[in-house]
């Protein structure tokens, strides 16, 4: 399974190699990490989508939580968080081919950020499931370079105990 | 007041109980150890900073207080990787103070430039690189709490040498300040009551309970609770190999040590329990064996202060989270008298059937020393060990029947802790006899700290148990590499009773079982360290033996002996 591990840390030098330092030596799997500042200067979130057994997953939030400078740890659910990854790729485009990736990053909504002759570079954003499907189509002209921010999530507020998740 | 980041450490070390360091100085922490010699703070001076650490450790077992440890930089801080991960296995707190370059010069491949701050992190709790001298109250303060709480572990603080001759404000007696964190400092989490209620009922629902008593119970002080909480309802004992003195070793009820070299009788009762309560361990896999084959009758209770040990390695019907001493505090005063006789008579057939046992012919038997060792002492000393097949004898031939009365490697299994520790040990307890049984392979790791004995005149009984071989790493080629003995062997072992002369230690060398016991009364009555030089039987091995990977009920329990004894 995989789950996004929402991680508030004290921003203290060091903490992210406490952090990514648990998951390598304890072999757990990272799929992506991101983080960045929050609305508290003091404080970081990181998040962190990890895969492995459940029992692994919850031994990974548990083993966060030792952590000095580690706050809170959420394992965010996918039906109760938004999440959003911004994924930059050049593809290979030339003038025949142009036309047919700019009506994908049209239908994605991706923004183009720059044409060469070869190639077309478009920024893309929105969640995992979105992110995946695009990559997909665009694969079949070739990537020439990706880079993405790994995913970013928080909860959703005011979910309330009578709404039935969908299987 | 205005003190310099030296004092500062000093101070705030003093102010949060840590009472004495043990360590080596060297270029980049001078400012520091200018300050421990000004104010006079206790300091024992050791051969080499991995033995300092051990000093610390064994210190902080036997005192439930934890000592600093100081060091240079790079090679000096290098060098206490292997006793803090030690520490770190053993959930024991040492604070050390490793001494770092000038924050200038951090990341410039200085000279004695390590990163410290790097390697350290995955062997401690915490650790902390102090860059303004204004941090370092606060990161002592917290240091100390850091190691002492919760689940004790190591912390080390990087002290640059600018740092430790900075000024910056001390405020004396400072109140708790609180940092912003998650569970670390969870001494006493809210108990599940359900889940207690849970653990009553199935108490009293259970025919053949057992409790196993992990080193929780040492670091909750909750020996006395446990000694009740088992004669008030009658359930037999297992203590791990670092829980050995949470209960006491000569009660009927005590079965001992569980797991690869545990007593048949413990493992036996673990493979039939219907009811395990694991108080304060964290089911090992030295315990365990082979998990799926682990307890496979039983419900299984576990109670531990770390929520990341409950169904780590187990699983676990009923986790309870929370200080064992609490929680046998409420057990005390709500679980019933049973009668369970059939279970112990059961279990008491078992002890019958199959005894520690051992063969004597004449040559100097490594248990038989360590009976010895238990007559002469009257078992009230304190018992320290290396790593091997030594500290497995002791661990089985040895009766507890004190708390942190026992110091011993267990999760890292570190060759060589067994004299710094024992060191330790003795500048910790005073008042204690510190008998160290060792190996001589363990005791070569680290015998250089002799010279920190006999300079302080720490009085620790050392017995050697020299069987020229690396004994359990030989004991696994005879067993599971068809008797391929590679590089084990240790033919020219030194004259480990002339080498401790000559680092003014009394030196004992004995190949006669007749000489045995004479000379550990000669040792006991000697006001100073001792080196005993027991030449063993070489080829003896531990039994019973779990082969690793195998379950439990795969014991084997070695040879037929012409002489049983118990």
């Amino acid at each position: 399974m995989r789950q996004v591990f929402s991680i508030l840390v004290n921003n203290h030098a060091g903490v992210l190699s406490h952090v990514s330092g648990l998951f390598a030596r304890r072999g757990y799997n990272i799929e992506s990490i991101a983080a960045g500042p929050t609305e508290d200067k003091e404080a970081t979130r990181i998040v962190i989508v990890a895969f492995g057994e459940k029992t692994t997953l919850e031994q990974i939030a548990r083993q966060l939580r030792k952590l000095y400078d580690v706050r809170e740890v959420q394992q965010l659910a996918y039906n109760e968080s938004v999440t959003r990854e911004l994924v930059l790729a050049t593809v290979w485009a030339d003038v025949t081919k142009r036309t047919e990736v700019l009506q994908i990053a049209n239908a994605f909504g991706a923004n183009i950020v720059n044409i060469s002759d070869e190639t077309v570079t478009l920024e893309a954003s929105g969640n995992d499931h979105k992110t995946r499907i695009l990559i997909k189509a665009l694969e079949r002209y070739g990537i020439a370079n990706m880079a993405r921010t790994g995913m970013i999530a928080l909860p959703f507020e005011g979910m309330t105990e009578d709404w039935e998740p969908l299987a | 007041m205005e003190l310099t980041g030296s004092q500062i450490v000093i101070e705030e070390l003093k102010a949060n109980g840590v009472e004495i360091a043990f360590g080596i100085p060297g270029g980049a922490i001078m400012p520091f150890y200018d300050e421990i010699l000004k104010s006079g703070f206790p300091h024992i001076l050791a051969r080499h900073e991995q033995g300092a650490t051990h000093m610390a450790d064994g210190y902080a077992r036997v005192t439930g207080k934890p000592a600093a440890v100081v060091t240079t930089s790079g090679p000096g801080a290098t060098n206490i990787v292997t006793g803090l991960c030690n520490a770190r296995m053993d959930s024991v707190p040492i604070i050390a103070i490793t001494g770092q370059v000038a924050t200038p010069m951090i990341g410039t491949d200085a000279f004695q430039e390590a990163d410290t701050y790097g390697c350290t992190i995955p062997v401690t709790k915490h650790n902390w690189l102090v860059k303004d001298p204004r941090e370092l109250q606060t990161a002592v303060r917290e240091a100390v709490r850091v190691a002492t709480s919760g689940r004790p572990g190591p912390v080390v603080i990087d002290f640059p040498k600018d740092i430790q001759t900075m000024t910056a404000e001390y405020i004396p007696h400072r109140t708790q300040e609180t940092v912003p964190a998650g569970d670390i400092h969870n001494d006493a989490p809210e108990l599940d009551m359900q889940a207690i209620d849970q653990l009553l009922e199935a108490i009293e629902r259970a025919k053949r309970p057992i409790i196993i008593g992990g080193a929780g119970i040492l670091k909750a002080g909750a020996a006395a609770e446990l000694t009740e909480f088992a004669r008030r309802t009658g359930i037999p004992v297992i203590n791990t190999l670092l829980g050995l003195g949470g209960f006491p070793g000569t009660d009927p009820l005590s079965l001992g040590m569980p797991g690869m070299h545990g007593t048949a009788y413990a493992n036996m009762a673990l493979c039939e329990c219907d009811l395990l309560i694991n108080l304060g361990g964290r089911f090992d896999d030295r315990v365990t064996g082979k998990v799926s084959a682990f307890a496979t009758k039983a419900t299984i209770a576990h109670v531990d202060i770390d929520a990341a040990e409950l169904g780590k390695r187990v699983h676990t019907h009923i986790p309870i989270l929370g200080d064992v001493r609490d929680v046998l505090l409420i057990l005390n005063t709500q679980a019933k008298e049973r009668d369970i006789s059939a279970w112990q008579d059961q279990i008491g057939e078992w002890k019958r059937e199959h005894p520690l046992q051992y063969d004597r012919d004449g040559s100097i038997k490594p248990q038989h020393v360590i009976e010895q060792i238990q007559e002469v002492s009257g078992g009230n000393g304190i018992y320290v060990t290396g790593v091997g097949q030594h500290q497995m004898w002791s661990a089985q031939f040895l009766r507890f029947n004190e708390p942190n009365s026992w110091v011993t490697s267990g999760g890292l299994g570190t060759m060589g802790f067994g004299l710094p520790a024992a060191i330790g040990a003795k500048v910790g307890r005073p008042d204690k006899d510190v008998w160290l049984i060792d190996g001589d392979g363990s005791f070569s790791m680290t015998l250089v700290d002799l010279a920190t004995a006999a300079t302080y005149n720490i009085p620790v009984k050392v017995a050697i148990l020299n069987n020229a071989y690396l004994g359990m790493v030989r004991q696994w080629q005879e067993l599971f590499f068809e008797k391929r003995y590679s590089n084990v062997h240790y033919p020219e072992n030194p004259d480990f009773a002339r080498i401790a002369e000559g680092y003014h230690v009394r030196g004992f060398d004995v190949k006669d079982v007749d000489q045995v016991r004479s000379t550990l009364e000669q040792a006991a009555e000697i006001d100073g360290p001792v080196v005993m030089n027991f030449h063993v039987s070489k080829e003896e091995n531990v039994w019973p033996m779990v082969p690793s990977g195998a379950g439990n009920s795969e014991m084997q329990l070695g040879p037929p002996v012409s002489e049983e004894r118990t």
